[in-house]
């Protein structure tokens, strides 16, 4: 595992958002090679959108050949409601970049049959191949996508019953009225994100510092699902000063003296094959 | 080619009373949804248009217009409804004057409702003005042919012959039997508008019950505001109109038949409820001199019309564009509000906002480009582009 400690949320976008579009520019992809990405929504990453908005406008990397699953979705809320995940995606994402809308794939929460539909979504995923790159953020507590704690770390995608917490957590994107945020949802497992190549993970803000202690600092556990990813080869956690109150002296003083080795990895005349090691 | 996908890029839309950067979608003649699109169809834009950070507002409607380009609408009203498309107006009412009921028997029939496209903009109706008007405050109507309900709205039908393609009547409310007929316009679908008028306000509250809804060109051709008889002046801040009702108004942002104190005045008072009209007469576009409106002749002098040989105002000579200018300039209001005014606000009074006055989707794609100084680069009725300014 890296884990990237940055100064500031607002550089955890930058840096994330390069490391994405070196990923892309590196594969070199093309109409018979799609570079395939995982995405999530939420507020961590909505500032690494922005800055891949902004290098693709600025011509420094194009969507034509990349083809992107997004991890979750709410159960039976209209695709257009403000807080829906299509609505998210095509308002801070698809819209202002030159992806093409047949190689977007987002969960259908209103599908007749919500098995099938995840069903379908874990056969596309193999389809192409698997995902490359796989980015995520994680809840206060430590979940990734909807994977609520106790979630099965060999999960796939399936429907799933959103914990208490997280329906408190998200009633004010509902006008504080909880009787309206939707009780289920469907979401990626935590085994499909373990099947990507490549996991990339972004960390931001106090609130989430306890949470990134669990995930690196104590073992695996399926309480705080986030840890499974200690078993992944390829690991990348991005995260800020704030969220690493929690961690040991130790530990963050490790990873700080391996910035130099993890800048490299951004940098955008060095190839990243070199510095893809197991770690 | 109605069906080709187009996205207009790089430009900032006026939309949910506020202009934002976003692309703007339309087909078959309608904006849509760009996310439907990308979700449901999966497929990207056929053409795509770059703007050049353009401003994109709804078209221009105009509802009290006499004429231009020198016809008047007793003559023809297709030269006007192509001239029309260089100043931003993608719909208007042909406005008809107090006239002889001959020629109301042969106009009204004439003018008909009609989608617009390169020859001229949509016709949303005719709007008369008359006859049915107070003679003291006839403007430059010919007082020859005004008229009262002597047999109520039987006289209506017999002065205009049909009522077809009327969308809005302007009437005085004193008249003896004006609350039967505007019943009766109403439940036709006609738009009453008080004007012309002696009224006071409880004439104006009167008419408002019965379900007018519009004032004709506010402070011009009606008593002027007095703090004991406010007027039909008064029916901006009335507490008398029934609830979840708007009384709009059309006002004359020309700089000359309204200063720009009473623009403010107005805009203070009661914002939702203002309407920009021009109230042009044919003269529009045309050289100082001699002209006719209805059965006057008028007079262009120093950028003004008169009643020819006379200092009384008859219509304006300004176009929309100057006016919505002249709005913001006076009022300091928003361009977004400034815009709306031209367009939103009298889609409102025909009741027919979900279509016109908007850029939401499913609504009708008429719309204008504007540069920052709100000059009109182009003018786009549904989906297809009917005017350019020239380089």
């Amino acid at each position: 595992m890296r884990l990237v400690i940055l100064e500031t949320s607002a550089y955890v976008a930058e840096w994330s958002a390069k490391y994405v579009m070196k990923r892309i520019n590196d594969f070199k992809p093309g109409p018979d090679k799609l570079f395939v990405l995982g995405l999530p929504t939420g507020s961590t990453p909505y500032g690494m959108y922005q800055k891949l908005i902004e290098f693709y406008k600025a011509g420094k990397v194009s969507f034509k050949y990349v083809k992107t699953f997004n991890m979750d979705e709410y159960v039976n809320l209209p695709r257009d409601h403000p807080e829906s995940y299509h609505y998210y995606m095509w308002n801070n994402f698809f819209k202002h970049i030159d992806i093409d809308p047949k190689n977007v794939h987002i969960l259908d929460g209103n599908a007749t049959d919500l098995v099938q539909e995840c069903n379908d979504f874990e056969q596309k995923i193999s389809e192409v191949g698997g995902i490359e790159l796989f980015i995520g953020g994680i809840g206060p507590d430590g979940h990734i996508a909807f994977n609520e704690p106790g979630s099965s770390l060999v999960s796939r995608t399936r429907v799933k019953t959103l914990a208490q917490d997280t329906l408190e957590a998200n009633a004010r994107f509902f006008g504080n009225d909880i009787s309206k945020v939707p009780k289920q949802a469907l979401t990626v497992g935590v085994g499909t994100v373990m099947d990507a190549k490549e996991v990339m993970i972004l960390i931001t803000g106090t609130h989430k510092a306890f949470a990134l202690y669990k995930a690196i600092e104590e073992g695996v556990n399926h309480m705080w699902t986030v840890s499974a990813f200690q078993q992944h080869p390829h690991t990348l956690m991005i995260c800020d000063e704030d969220a690493t109150l929690e961690l040991r002296v130790k530990t963050v003083k490790y990873f700080k003296a391996l910035s130099a080795v993890h800048h490299k990895l951004i940098e955008e005349d060095i190839p990243l094959e070199q510095y893809r090691t197991i770690h | 080619m109605a069906l080709t996908l187009k996205q207009f890029k790089n430009c900032r839309i006026l939309r949910n009373h506020k202009i934002q950067k976003e692309d703007l979608w339309i087909r078959n003649g309608k904006i849509i949804n760009p996310e439907k699109i990308f979700f449901d169809e999966k497929t990207k834009a056929d053409i795509q248009i770059d703007c050049r950070n353009a401003i994109i507002a709804p078209g221009f409607i105009e509802l009290q217009i006499n004429g231009g380009f020198g016809y008047d609408f007793s003559y023809s009203d297709d030269t006007v409804a192509k001239g029309l498309l260089s100043h931003g107006v993608t719909s208007f009412c042909p406005t008809v004057v107090t006239s002889p009921k001959e020629i109301y028997h042969k106009v009204l029939r004439k003018i008909k409702k009609r989608a617009g496209n390169e020859d001229g903009a949509n016709v949303l109706g005719i709007h008369v003005e008359g006859p049915f008007i107070n003679v003291e405050k006839k403007g430059a109507h010919p007082d020859q042919y005004i008229r009262n309900f002597a047999m109520g709205f039987e006289t209506v039908m017999e002065t205009y012959g049909t009522l077809d393609d009327v969308t809005i009547l302007t009437l005085a409310p004193e008249l003896v039997n004006s609350c039967d007929v505007i019943k009766e316009l109403v439940a036709r679908d006609v738009v009453v508008s008080v004007g012309h008028s002696m009224g006071d306000l409880k004439h104006g509250e009167a008419a408002v019950s019965c379900g007018a809804s519009f004032i004709t060109h506010l402070f011009n051709a009606m008593l002027p505001f007095h703090h004991r008889d406010p007027g039909l002046v008064g029916l901006l801040a009335s507490d008398k109109i029934p609830e979840g009702k708007t009384v709009y108004f059309g006002i004359i942002s020309d700089g000359t038949h309204t200063h720009p104190a009473a623009l403010r005045i107005a805009y203070r008072t009661h914002p939702n409820g203002l309407v920009l009209v021009t109230d042009a007469i044919s003269a529009l576009g045309l050289e100082e001199g001699k002209h006719t409106i209805g059965q006057f002749e008028v007079e262009i002098r120093e950028g003004k019309a008169f009643v020819a040989g006379t200092n009384t105002l008859c219509g304006s000579i300004a176009t929309m564009t100057e006016c919505v200018k002249i709005f913001k300039e006076a009022t300091g209001c928003s361009t977004e509000y400034a815009l709306e005014a031209a367009s939103l606000h009298p889609a409102q009074v025909l009741g027919i906002s979900d279509k016109k006055g908007t850029l939401d989707f499913e609504a009708d794609a008429d719309f204008i480009f504007l540069n920052d100084d709100l000059d009109v680069l182009q003018t786009w009725i549904a989906g297809e582009r009917v005017y350019f300014k020239p380089t």
